[in-house]
């Protein structure tokens, strides 16, 4: 089992980081469903398989429905491109590089903060959170202000399901999750629309 | 039948029927009929105790239970549940009258409903679950399907979004202090956590940015709902931490932190309101200093501090409807809401420019306005603590005050060649007239509020004891 936990952060790592690198939407959606992949691994350490089973189907939809947004999307959008700054992909990884730093320094104390939820749970946790507002920083495009929060919101899901087993809460959160993809698909739709509609 | 059924499935599914109505009037009287009628029921049928009506009795029982947890609205919330849905039928009977009804009635129906949902939770901390589905839902009201959403709205669904983990996961660290008091460490890692999340949520000094751009992109009336729904409903779920746990309550780190926090919101929101040379902007900085009061009222002794708390929130929603149903008015009428677009048009605008000088000089505690008695009152018991506190709130008011005389300067700068004229509708003229003199009544008459704020400090076990 513990294996399994340390070969899903290194999952997490791979997506998380590639989420922030991808500049195809198309890339962006496959980052994003594997990252759920890995958060479910994480969150069977402490959750029996029905349970968080309900976090990978919640993140699978969430992502279901900003691939269908995009794709709905007449046109390839320049905003993707042009609204995440700076620019550079090297610059990104170097930032990337310096939130694992973090996390990696962090982690044993905030393993022993949260009832020693284990090293790699609380890691994988970590990096979501880490790389999650990273992704906030550096782009104002609202696909990647949605993958953002779900990357950040997911991290913080591992780590409150080592402490909380509550339906509610689990259920809660996946309605949190389906409405933060509906919310990111409407502004979406609605910033492409005010595009289309714009005198040429 | 139970509470929670009452006060928020119900409403919950006539929001959802609601949807299907394209008419603005008809939208606006049902959703207002509705609200007041949730008002009425909270406020005259007590909730867990026998009623007879003829020959037969019923008892509306005070929980619901959802998958393992609990909703739970006790007699002791009935008059707060009276004054939201009565401020939320403010909203709707005036959402005609601003041309939103379609937006705010339906999706203001729903999120009244997860608010209270948010305050009958048990445990009480996963309100904030509930308050980000609201914010959820706020997305869709604040911009519609064909305006690109700007920055402001962006920096809404980030900030109260990122409120949330912090929130949850302070309400566990809390439970580790409780269990082992001694534990400093953990207890200011608890406190911080808590501290951050209430700051996202209650857009605290420097994170409230978003509130004048939102009010410069959006429709100032939608705005102005949730620029009172939120606050005030996370106020008293901040209060309901204090009253749960003992050491929080008494820390003196807590008191100074709230004042502290209440103090800046004030300070800069009167600065900022002072300097701007936009409507929406002067209003946004006018709700972040009323939440700066709020904040205050926590920080002082909760014996004479609740009691404030309370009598700050009918205030705030009639002053910020007034206000924001005025600016709309403005809105859909000028270029935009800068000073130069507006200028001088008080005169063709009279009833708009009036309540929008008064209800934002109610903010600024103008006496004989609404906002005027309770703030007389915090600033009383503050300066009995403080000096140097007292000093800074004073400051902040004359930078509202500052802001209201501005903003009548420049409606009221026409050239003499410019005529009178009413151009609001017969609706925006009535609902602007009530609300003014509700904003007088209110101002002049604050005991009758006691009717329904005397019993509201029981809804919290030890707080205001």
């Amino acid at each position: 089992m513990s294996t399994l936990a340390w070969f899903a952060v290194l999952l997490l790592v791979i997506t998380s980081v590639g989420l922030l690198l991808a500049r195809d939407w198309r890339w962006l959606i496959i980052f994003l469903s594997a990252q759920y992949f890995g958060m479910l691994i994480l969150t069977l350490q402490h959750w029996p398989l029905g349970m968080a089973s309900v976090k990978v189907v919640a993140g699978w939809m969430s992502a279901a429905i900003l691939g269908m947004t995009r794709s709905g999307l007449p046109r390839e959008d320049s905003a993707e491109r042009s609204n995440i700054l700076p620019r550079g992909r090297l610059f990104r990884l170097f930032a990337a590089a310096i939130v694992l730093l973090i996390v990696s320094s962090v982690t044993p104390r905030v393993d022993v903060i949260m009832a020693d939820a284990g090293f790699a749970v609380t890691s994988g946790s970590l990096i979501l959170v880490g790389m999650g507002l990273l992704h906030l920083g550096v782009s104002n495009h609202i696909l990647r202000v949605t993958l953002g929060l779900l990357t950040a919101l997911s991290g913080f899901e591992i780590l409150y399901a080592t402490v909380e087993g509550s339906v509610l809460v689990a259920g809660l959160l996946a309605i949190i999750n389906l409405g933060l993809a509906l919310a990111g698909s409407y502004l979406l739709i609605a910033s492409n629309s005010a595009e289309e509609t714009e005198p040429v | 039948m139970n509470a929670p059924t009452i006060w928020i499935v119900a409403p919950a599914f006539a929001a959802i029927l609601l949807f299907s109505i394209r008419n603005h009037r008809v939208l606006s009287i049902l959703g207002g009929t509705i609200s007041v009628l949730l008002a009425i029921t909270a406020q005259f049928i007590p909730i867990g105790e026998a009623l007879t009506l003829g020959a037969n009795s019923f008892k509306i029982d005070d929980s619901l239970d959802v998958l393992g947890r609990v909703l739970q609205l006790r007699a002791a919330e009935g008059s707060l549940l009276a004054i939201i849905y009565g401020a939320t039928a403010l909203w709707f009977f005036g959402a005609e009258a601003s041309g939103t009804a379609r937006q705010i009635v339906p999706y203001g129906l729903l999120i009244t409903a997860l608010m209270v949902a948010s305050i009958a939770v048990e445990p009480f901390l996963f309100a904030a679950l509930f308050i980000e589905l609201s914010i959820l839902l706020a997305i869709p009201m604040l911009v519609s399907i064909d305006q690109a959403p700007g920055p402001g709205v962006v920096r809404f669904f980030i900030y109260q979004t990122l409120a949330m983990p912090f929130i949850l996961l302070s309400g566990w660290l809390l439970t580790g202090v409780e269990a082992s008091p001694g534990d400093i460490s953990l207890a200011a890692q608890a406190a911080a956590m808590l501290g951050l999340g209430f700051a996202f949520l209650l857009a605290i000094f420097p994170l409230y940015n978003w509130i004048p751009l939102l009010m410069e992109e959006s429709s100032p009336f939608i705005v102005g709902f949730l620029l009172w729904i939120l606050p005030t409903v996370t106020i008293i779920f901040g209060a309901g931490f204090l009253d749960r746990y003992s050491w929080l309550r008494s820390s003196p780190q807590t008191t100074t932190a709230l004042q502290f926090a209440g103090l800046l919101m004030i300070v800069t929101g009167g600065f900022w309101a002072a300097t701007q040379r936009h409507l929406g902007r002067i209003m946004a900085y006018g709700s972040v200093a009323e939440t700066g009061f709020a904040l205050l009222a926590l920080s002082l002794n909760s014996q004479v501090g609740i009691p404030i708390l309370f009598l700050l929130l009918p205030a705030r929603a009639l002053g910020l409807a007034v206000w924001s149903l005025a600016l709309t008015i403005f809105k859909n009428n000028a270029e935009s809401m800068r000073f130069a677009s507006v200028q001088g048009m008080l005169r063709n605008f009279p009833f708009a420019g009036s309540a929008l000088v008064l209800a934002s000089l109610s903010t600024g505690a103008l006496p004989l306005l609404a906002g005027f008695p309770a703030r007389l009152a915090l600033w009383e018991n503050l300066s009995r603590l403080s000096i140097g506190a007292a000093l800074w709130m004073g400051l902040g008011i004359i930078g509202l005050l500052t802001g209201s005389f501005r903003s009548l300067a420049v409606l009221g700068m026409a050239d003499g060649s410019r005529s009178w004229e009413v151009g609001e509708d017969w609706l925006q003229g009535i609902m602007l007239g009530l609300g003014v003199i509700g904003l007088f009544i209110l101002g002049l008459f604050p005991q009758i509020l006691q009717y329904f704020l005397s019993n509201l400090p029981a809804m919290f076990d030890r707080l205001g004891r």
